[in-house]
């Protein structure tokens, strides 16, 4: 399994969880990333924006709350 | 209730909301409501704040139901969809301020980024100052973002903590329905608070109800889409993303159409329903609420959304307005239609100076 590179989101308040998901994908361009949030607007804005950039999008509930989004070009 | 959920974080979530408060909001006014003050959320903290009697501002006391709604309808939105999370601890002491200062920004120009764009679509050309100002405020705020300004992380709370602020809202919500006096005068008769206004904007209202509903169902809609008046600005500059701006576009669309409609339209500087034509100062008062929003992470209808689905920090936000009311209106800073107060100028530069040593020196290191 190829390396995973990790951003961990959790209790950010708006707009950080989406600018350091933006960030990481810009600085890897392609492979694959888990951005780890625990608010609904966090996991919605994320996805959106990898989704719009051209990123495969699974997204996978995290035990004890959050989810675990992994993004794949 | 999937696809309810997958329309509403949809393109048309956002959309569909600001049709929703373009539309009603020119209704309320209609119905009752101050002139293009539909909605405000910083004006209707204010009355609240005033009715609480934190200020003694006799033309704006009342206690407004949509800012109930608005948190409550939240409370039911995240509640049905099990998005209630209570959770605090991301610097609620400079958010407080943050609340304190968007709102004495808000009461210079008369109005929170919400009023701002509805009295545009009524016709007052003196929102175009206070337009642009938001928008310079939010750019200077995402100058700070990109800098690496963040208040920290928030952690879960317990189920309870996300709970007092609806409760508070029920509180309020009976100071409005029984009215009771909790003051005495110097002959120990029973007197306000609660205080309504007998003159004034805090004397114009729709039907209790109407406002309620209006407020529940913008809730509703707002925590869904995650509808925000300034993240819309934000979110374009910032992120090329589009998703919140449709929604401010919508809301301006609806609500000129529906003031047209009404005969509520009316284009002008002079004249208009709680307003001043100072340039400057309406530009000025704005750069402040939009830069102490941005910094908080969100407009101040935002930040009561977010206290309706267990956020503490956005309610101690909301506190904060509270307090900024009680300033605003205790130590001369909110304008009034004859003009600037006397020390809202000066209250404005302070707030400035805050909330610049504010994005400056707060950092949270993300590890990517």
């Amino acid at each position: 399994m190829s390396e995973i590179t990790t951003v961990d989101a959790r209790g950010l308040s708006c707009p950080a969880p989406a600018v350091a998901a933006k960030k990481a994908m810009k600085s890897w361009s392609r492979g694959r990333l888990e951005v780890l949030v625990d608010s609904p607007t966090a996991k919605d804005n994320v996805a959106r924006l990898a989704e719009d950039d051209g990123w495969k999008v699974t997204l996978e509930e995290i035990n004890g709350g959050g989810h675990r989004l992994i993004l794949e070009k | 209730m999937a696809s309810l959920k997958g329309f509403f974080s949809s393109r048309w979530g956002p959309i569909i909301t600001g049709l929703a408060v373009g539309i009603l909001a020119p209704i309320l006014v209609k119905l009752g409501n101050p002139g293009n003050m539909g909605i405000c959320v910083a004006c209707f903290t204010r009355d609240i704040a005033g009715a609480l009697g934190l200020h003694r501002a006799g033309v704006v006391q009342y206690i407004r139901p949509e800012i109930i709604g608005f948190v409550l309808g939240a409370l039911i939105a995240s509640t049905v969809t099990r998005e209630f999370k209570p959770r605090t601890g991301s610097s609620p002491f400079v958010r407080f301020f943050l609340g304190m200062f968007a709102m004495i920004g808000a009461l210079v120009f008369l109005g929170c980024p919400w009023r701002a764009y509805l009295r545009l679509s009524g016709g007052d050309w003196n929102a175009i100052p206070g337009v642009t100002g938001l928008i310079v405020g939010i750019l200077i705020g995402i100058v700070f973002l990109r800098m690496g300004f963040s208040l920290g992380r928030n952690r879960p709370a317990p189920q309870a903590l996300g709970w007092w602020m609806p409760t508070l809202m029920v509180v309020f919500l009976c100071f409005l329905v029984f009215a009771p006096q909790f003051g005495r005068d110097a002959e120990g008769a029973a007197t306000g608070p609660v205080f309504f206004s007998e003159k004034g904007p805090g004397s114009m209202f729709a039907p209790w109800f109407i406002s309620l509903g209006v407020g529940l169902l913008i809730g509703i809609l707002a925590q869904r889409s995650r509808f925000c008046t300034v993240g819309a600005i934000r979110d374009l500059v910032l992120m090329r993303d589009a998703h919140l701006f449709w929604g401010i576009v919508a809301v301006i669309v609806a609500a000129t159409i529906t003031n047209s409609l009404l005969g509520q339209f009316r284009p002008g500087f002079e004249g208009q329903p709680v307003a001043h034509s100072n340039t400057l100062w309406n530009f000025g008062g704005m750069v402040l609420a939009g830069l102490a929003f941005t910094l908080a992470g969100g407009c101040p209808g935002r930040q009561l959304f977010l206290s309706g689905e267990g956020d503490g920090d956005a309610a101690v936000f909301a506190l904060g307005m509270l307090g900024g009311a009680f300033v605003a209106h205790t130590y001369s800073t909110a304008s009034s239609p004859k003009g600037v107060a006397a020390f809202g100028p000066t209250a404005v530069i302070v707030g400035l100076v805050f909330c610049v040593v504010v994005g400056l020196t707060m950092r949270e290191r993300m590890e990517v």
